[in-house]
């Protein structure tokens, strides 16, 4: 079962602090990879947050192919951020890691986010095409204020590999999973956490719905909902298609994936709304075992069970730096000078919700909604 | 000097036993000579008769074995087409010395024989294919155990249901955002339609008058005790064949779908009622075709249409009642599918689910697809190749249909492409439990892509112990002579039944299969919602199959 470590905080934080908790949980993952996404970003990258970044790895060849493709595209690279590289023992070391920070091309500047947006992960989805067959190029994000590193190996040594202790790389919200191979291969593309158009979740466990899921989603007509490598990535997804495509407020990605029963429903203000989507959404059900945890577009954190609640999970912090974490130790470890009577240990019907800035948490009753 | 009246000695005219489908077993010295098997066989196979025999004899104080000459009585196997023996078994049935029995004969020349007269062989039951249906091969081989852990099938919540109804797809939903909740925008005058929630196995379309009342009346029983008391909301589907007026007032219709075939037979009824209707059924079924027999009509003979049936359905007493093949105002598939959803939606104010059944065939896809576009298809029924009938011409029976497992599988591959999967149900039928093994038959077809499964054949041999079977045993419902009492409008075969003990079999049989259906999906890892269309769930011990179905190849 992999281990997550997310922290959101008001202030800017090095993500050693993410890998440092997921070493406390180490009995929990085999040292698989590590998949570290953050956002709202500090350091160099501060002053550059209305740009898009395009996070990835790729080979010397797959560079020049990508360098040349986003040239024709008219995207002009005004920042290039690699991290400091130290070898270590049992990570095969790539050609180029790197966050290249672009301007739009002419004509876009005006253009409405909306197709912005469409704009960067078509590009994305493009670059990844290109480079999947022969792996000369991966690419994870592209997106304004947002870094993805990922890399096969145990998260400590994954970190110091990147330099990330040296490094003055922080960020306001960072997510980090270490990843216990379970059923599909070692690949970066399964690697969580996965980011979609400024939703990103990350999860553990198994998704026995996965098959009727990934088809209804790639069915939509949309074409970032392709991919999955893991059965993981299609909760990224459907929390980008409740609330981006179909615009619903952010609890409802609670009732998607774990709808109520007809008579809880009953209880709801909304429930004939409830009703349609029971129905409706119905292949996106999920059964777990799966906790999750993500971010939205203005920075909110969460996290959800399953209607089982068969994964652990707990939210635990002081205003200001909250923690969302699959185990008890890594969120001491993160915030030890906490009031623990306040730990958060989401239960079936439960969204815990962690505004943006790390102001305040909440915890969203499905029933009681 | 030639015989008399024409018999040749040689009796060369005659058939010899060995061309008969069943040959009777009979034992002399265990018969009591009571009649018992005689009077009870339904197709007139066997009869008493005398012999003048050699026998030994051994009798008096010292007893001294010695042959002698003598009339004796004999049970003898009719040595005609017409009569031949059907394999039912009620002789040994109802012998008090276990006397008789019919033994299969796999050397049998029926079928060179049974079409004297120039007409073709017509019979009832299911296609004559004792062979392991691919629905039987399937099996379930992802199991949750330690990465993800199995559920369980008697602690977790379970939900088992599935829905009949045209689904509107999320983008199509008429919400908007108010206080941070979302609520259904009446203004904007979407029409959301009908969604009945059901259990994933219904019992299909048998009609009153095909099935004897007793038969029927048990079946509905259950189904409303299914439903009323042990919370399991399985429908059945009427048939055509109309409803009786008293049940279509009552609370119970909900419980049914009304089914409309070509025949219109006993919707006359039906319209008259409408008015007084309390509830409304389930849905409507529109029949344009039967697995069983694609490209035919139905058909009731003439000793079945009795005051009952003949009330019903509107018509006179002891006629034979063909449907036509095609529904006759079918002019192309928008006239026969489209107009004709139209005008049973509009009657029942569009408060019902209506959805077309067809045969399985290669062409399903081209149905589907004029579906697909019509929001007010409800779903799609296929009948595979598998499904029961009362009459059917054996050629028909035997040859004439498609597989229920592709053509759904196909169906609903075709569903994803569109991404409607979700929008249009499909109901699959024909052959589901043809071994006895409903929960796991039903479940691979959900995992294939049905939404639900209708059942015909399993419901009258587990409830009513059907005699027929794939080696042509019995299968004489289209006679009227039903030995059990199943599809027989006598009263003297009837009253063989006992509807009480029908309606608890089939409640029996639903609760049975709605905890085989939890012990088939607790170890995949699923209990919420059906997993329809989890295909890696699924595997198959043939490569070509495992192709053909998109899963995987396991041995």
């Amino acid at each position: 079962m992999c281990r997550l470590a997310a922290i959101t905080s008001a202030k800017y934080f090095s993500p050693m602090e993410n890998i440092l908790a997921l070493e406390t949980m180490k009995e929990g993952h085999d040292g698989s990879g590590l998949g570290l996404t953050l956002k709202d970003l500090g350091g160099e990258f501060k002053d550059l947050k209305e740009y898009p970044i395009l996070s990835g790895i790729c080979s010397r060849k797959g560079r020049e192919i990508l360098e040349s493709y986003m040239e024709e595209m008219g995207f002009k690279m005004i920042y290039h951020w690699k991290p400091k590289i130290k070898q270590v023992k049992g990570i095969i070391r790539r050609d180029h890691y790197f966050a290249y920070v672009f301007d739009y091309p002419d004509g876009w500047k005006d253009k409405s986010w909306r197709e912005k947006e469409d704009l960067l992960m078509n590009t994305r989805l493009t670059l990844r095409k290109m480079g999947e067959a022969d792996e000369s190029i991966f690419v994870f994000s592209f997106y304004p204020d947002v870094i993805t590193l990922k890399e096969v190996g145990d998260p400590l040594e994954v970190g110091e590999f990147f330099g990330l202790d040296k490094d003055i790389l922080k960020a306001k919200i960072i997510f980090a999973q270490g990843r216990q191979n379970t059923n599909y291969q070692i690949y970066l593309y399964a690697c969580h956490p996965f980011f979609i158009q400024g939703y990103c979740t990350m999860t553990n466990g198994e998704n026995t719905a996965f098959v009727p899921i990934r088809e209804f989603l790639m069915s939509r007509g949309f074409p970032g909902y392709m991919g999955y490598n893991s059965d993981s990535e299609v909760f990224a997804h459907i929390l980008h298609y409740v609330s981006r495509q179909l615009n619903f407020p952010l609890t409802y990605y609670k009732d998607v994936l774990t709808p109520l029963k007809w008579d809880e429903i009953e209880q709801r203000k909304d429930k004939e709304a409830l009703f349609l989507i029971k129905q409706s959404m119905r292949p996106l059900c999920i059964d777990g075992p799966n906790m999750v945890i993500g971010f939205i577009p203005d920075g909110t954190c969460f996290m959800v069970q399953d209607a089982k609640k068969l994964r652990p999970g707990v939210v635990g912090g002081i205003e200001g730096k909250y923690a969302l974490m699959s185990e008890l130790c890594g969120l001491d470890k993160v915030i030890p000078n906490r009031d623990r009577s306040k730990d958060i240990f989401p239960m079936k019907y439960d969204m815990v919700i962690v505004s943006p800035d790390a102001k305040e948490v909440k915890v969203w009753n499905q029933l009681m909604a | 000097m030639e015989p008399a009246n024409g018999l040749k000695l040689d009796y060369n005219h005659a058939l010899t036993i060995k061309e008969f489908p069943y040959i009777i077993r009979w034992r002399e010295d265990r018969c009591k000579r009571c009649g018992q098997c005689t009077a009870v066989c339904p197709n007139g196979a066997i009869k008493p008769t005398v012999k003048y025999m050699r026998v030994i004899e051994s009798g008096g104080d010292t007893p001294k074995p010695k042959p002698v000459r003598r009339i004796i009585h004999v049970i003898e196997q009719v040595n005609n087409i017409e009569n031949y023996c059907t394999g039912c078994a009620v002789c040994a049935l109802v012998c008090p010395n276990n006397a008789i029995e019919p033994e299969y004969n796999p050397q049998n020349k029926f079928l060179f024989y049974k079409n004297l007269g120039g007409e073709g062989y017509k019979r009832g039951g299911r296609r004559n294919d004792p062979g392991v249906s691919t629905l039987d091969r399937i099996k379930f081989t992802r199991i949750s155990m330690l990465t993800d852990p199995a559920l369980d099938a008697g602690r977790h919540e379970f939900r088992v249901r599935s829905y009949i109804g045209r689904i509107l797809p999320p983008e199509e939903l008429p919400l908007k955002v108010e206080d941070g909740r979302l609520v259904v925008d009446k203004t904007r005058g979407k029409f959301i339609p009908p969604v009945r929630e059901i259990f994933p196995i219904m019992i299909g379309s048998m009609s009153i008058g095909a099935l004897s009342p007793y038969m029927w009346e048990g079946l509905a029983m259950g189904v409303a005790y299914l439903n009323e008391v042990e919370g399991i909301p399985v429908v059945m589907c009427s048939g055509e064949g109309g409803f009786p007026p008293r049940l279509l007032k009552s609370r119970y219709v909900k419980y049914f779908i009304l089914q409309i075939a070509s025949g219109y037979f006993g919707w006359d009824s039906i319209i008259h009622t409408l008015p007084y209707m309390t509830e409304d059924p389930a849905a409507i079924e529109i029949k344009y075709g039967q697995g069983a027999k694609p490209g035919d009509g139905g058909l009731l003979m003439a000793p079945k249409v009795i005051k009952l049936i003949a009330e019903i359905r509107g018509v006179p007493m002891y006629v034979d009642l063909p449907s036509p093949p095609t529904h006759q105002t079918k002019y192309s598939i928008e006239e026969a599918v489209m107009k004709m959803i139209q005008s049973m939606s509009m009657a029942f104010g569009f408060r019902v689910p209506v959805y077309p059944k067809i045969s399985g065939t290669r062409t399903s896809k081209a149905v589907l697809n004029n579906l697909a576009r019509n929001p007010y298809a409800a779903a799609l029924c296929i009948d595979g190749e598998d499904g029961g009938t009362g009459a059917a011409y054996n050629v028909s029976l035997d040859k004439m249909g498609h597989p229920i497992a592709s053509n759904i599988r196909e169906c609903y591959l075709d569903l994803v492409k569109q991404g409607k999967q979700n929008e249009l149900p499909l109901i699959a039928a024909g052959g589901i439990g043809k071994k006895g093994n409903l929960a796991a038959n039903t479940a691979a077809l959900i995992m294939l892509g049905a939404s639900a499964v209708a059942i015909g054949k399993y419901i009258m041999q587990a409830t009513a112990d059907c005699l027929g079977d794939e080696w042509n045993r019995c299968n004489l419902c289209n006679t009227g002579k039903c030995p059990r009492g199943i599809t027989t409008q006598d009263p003297k075969l009837y009253r063989r039944l006992n509807p009480d003990k029908i309606a608890e079999r089939v409640v029996e049989i639903f609760k049975a299969a709605d905890v085989e259906l939890r012990k088939i999906f607790a170890p995949m890892g699923r209990s919420t919602e059906l997993p329809i269309g989890m295909s890696d769930g699924l595997s198959i011990d043939d490569k070509a199959m495992a192709e053909r179905l998109e899963i995987s190849y396991a041995c």
